[in-house]
């Protein structure tokens, strides 16, 4: 396991429409490892994230998860996308159905797993994230952070070896940003592999193993949070830190 | 329900100037219309003597009883619980247009002889009829809304063809195509399925609509997350999507339900023993053409009360998650 690399993404380009969003980006993620994704908005740091399952598509270059390249083979993404955990900004938790389907649907219906033990592996998780009282209720009838940590809860029910936060804190209220920040640090410290965008520096020192920062679609600077947060290199990383740790 | 402001609004019929104007209006149109002739005019008598000799005083004195009545009416109804006001200006209606029919002077013993028929035949064909279509254009629906929305040219192209020409073509001349037409081609279809046909693929372009636009509003967060989480697209359309457009797509179909029920007496003209057919054909037989048509006016009317109360409950159901 040691040494391989969970996410590599070697020279990619992406396009909207007319507009270059990534250029040439480069990036390998070791298994095991922690990255934080920082930048202004519009840098491209959500659509880099998002190529890694294929919710985006990307033109130019290779992303390979797991030693899968993802391509337009249908096949492949699918495999790449049961292996690879997302929680979103906006939760996106199914609202239909209960908090306890919203863990147990994956393994169901996408492992095969028997419904007493997607209901067990469920609870273990929503435990995990420390709402196992709330597993029967509807996703409305929860505040934001515990329907984020409910989505947390339903992306691990999938048993990914990769997980892929985006924006996780930045829909909820200053209070219930702790909350989920707590239950992805503890993720942290289990040695899951994660890639998380995130305006939270405060997270990506405690957490972080590496630190990116993106502006304009292009990585322009990486490393240790201690170095990155100390003595960053580049003006245009000292502009941004400058500004979003004025306050 | 509306946007109410938090304001004491003055109840409007108990305010005087519109009571007045309510009470000029009757009073002005019971002078128009002699209602000396009428049951009121009888019960007048004693006032006006014989309804027939009584002239101006005779309509004036039975227009003012009338205005007068009709203003204590609407005060009273004023006073009352909204629940109250419902039931009493409903059972009015109601009782009015009883009597509006009973001025028919119809037959109601061959009503009763001949709604056993009516029941058994007529309203079981016009169900199954419906119920079988709507079926089908259901499904029609399903396949018809994702291929408008997919990205495939040749899916777009037949599916909005489809809803083109269906929509565009009265069901009527669909339901001659369809059991005229076919047979010139060698294809000959019973009435019935003839009927089911027509009906099918015509509230199915209609429904394609409704489904569309039920699954554009689910919100492109529940798409990747549901894909995010490998979920192929069948089971995201079946499992996550479908069911979130359902409390859209129910009160529209709803409707069209509703709708297709009473279409379905189109297919009379095919020579379905449904409603309609009987109705006409009873009634042609005995000359008591009024007496079957509002029989069969009410059954189509109870029929279509009832699936308001499904759909109500329906909508109940699904709003189930919406709580907060």
């Amino acid at each position: 396991m040691s040494g391989e690399n969970a996410i590599e993404v070697k020279n990619v380009s992406k396009w909207f429409g007319g507009f270059q969003v990534l250029h040439d980006v480069n990036l390998t993620v070791r298994k095991g490892e922690r990255i934080v994704v920082c930048g202004p908005s519009g840098s491209g740091k959500s659509t880099l994230i998002r190529c890694f399952n294929r919710l985006e598509a990307h033109q130019k270059g290779d992303i390979i998860i797991n030693g899968i390249s993802l391509h337009n083979r249908m096949r492949d993404i699918a495999e790449v996308r049961r292996n690879v955990g997302m929680v979103f900004q906006h939760f996106n938790l199914f609202p239909h159905i209960t908090v306890l389907m919203n863990c147990m649907a994956g393994p169901m219906w996408i492992k095969g797993v028997s419904k007493e033990e997607a209901r067990e592996r469920a609870m273990h998780y929503l435990e995990k994230v420390r709402i196992p009282e709330q597993a029967n209720k509807y996703p409305a009838q929860l505040s934001g952070g515990q329907q984020q940590r409910v989505a947390i809860a339903r992306s691990l029910s999938m048993q990914p070896t990769v997980m892929l936060f985006d924006e996780p804190t930045s829909a909820l209220d200053p209070e219930m940003v702790a909350e989920v920040l707590e239950t992805i640090t503890t993720l942290a410290h289990e040695g899951m592999t994660m890639v998380c965008v995130t305006h939270e520096m405060g997270f990506a020192r405690a957490v972080a193993d590496r630190v990116i920062f993106m502006d304009a679609g292009r990585i322009v600077e990486e490393g240790r949070p201690e170095d990155f947060f100390s003595n960053p290199r580049h003006e245009r990383t000292k502009l941004f830190l400058s500004q979003i740790l004025r306050h | 329900m509306l946007y109410i402001d938090t304001v004491e609004s003055e109840v409007l019929v108990h305010k005087p100037w519109f009571v007045g104007i309510i009470f000029a209006l009757v009073l002005a149109l019971s002078l128009m219309f002699n209602l000396t002739d009428t049951t009121l005019g009888e019960l007048m008598r004693p006032v006006i003597g014989d309804p027939q000799a009584s002239g101006l005083y005779g309509r004036f004195a039975t227009g003012l009883v009338l205005a007068v009545l009709f203003c204590l009416n609407i005060v009273l109804i004023g006073f009352a619980q909204f629940k109250v006001q419902v039931a009493v200006v409903w059972v009015e209606l109601l009782s009015l247009f009883l009597a509006f029919f009973n001025a028919f002077d119809l037959s109601l013993p061959f009503i009763w002889e001949k709604l056993p028929i009516l029941l058994s035949q007529g309203l079981f064909t016009t169900i199954y009829v419906a119920a079988v279509s709507i079926f089908f254009a259901c499904i029609l629906a399903v396949f018809g809304a994702v291929a408008k929305l997919s990205g495939n040219g040749f899916a777009f192209a037949i599916s909005s063809f489809y809803t083109s020409f269906f929509r565009g073509l009265p069901l009527l001349m669909q339901l001659y195509l369809i059991y005229l037409g076919l047979p010139q081609l060698g294809i000959v279809l019973d009435a019935v399925p003839s009927g089911v046909l027509a009906l099918s693929l015509c509230y199915g372009a209609y429904m394609t609509e409704i489904f569309r636009a039920g699954i554009q509003s689910i919100d492109r967060g529940q798409w990747e997350a549901s894909r995010s989480m490998g979920f192929g697209f069948g089971l995201t359309m079946r499992k996550i999507i479908l069911p979130q457009a359902l409390p859209v797509i129910i009160p529209p179909t709803g409707n069209n339900f509703i709708s297709m029920l009473k279409d379905s007496s189109l297919v009379s003209i095919v020579g379905v023993w449904e409603l309609m057919f009987l109705a006409r054909s009873l009634g042609q037989a005995t000359f008591k053409h009024m007496e079957m048509l509002i029989a069969v006016a009410f059954i189509y009317w109870i029929l279509s009360v009832c699936m308001e109360f499904v759909q109500a409950r329906i909508e109940r159901h699904y709003a189930r998650s919406k709580i907060r």
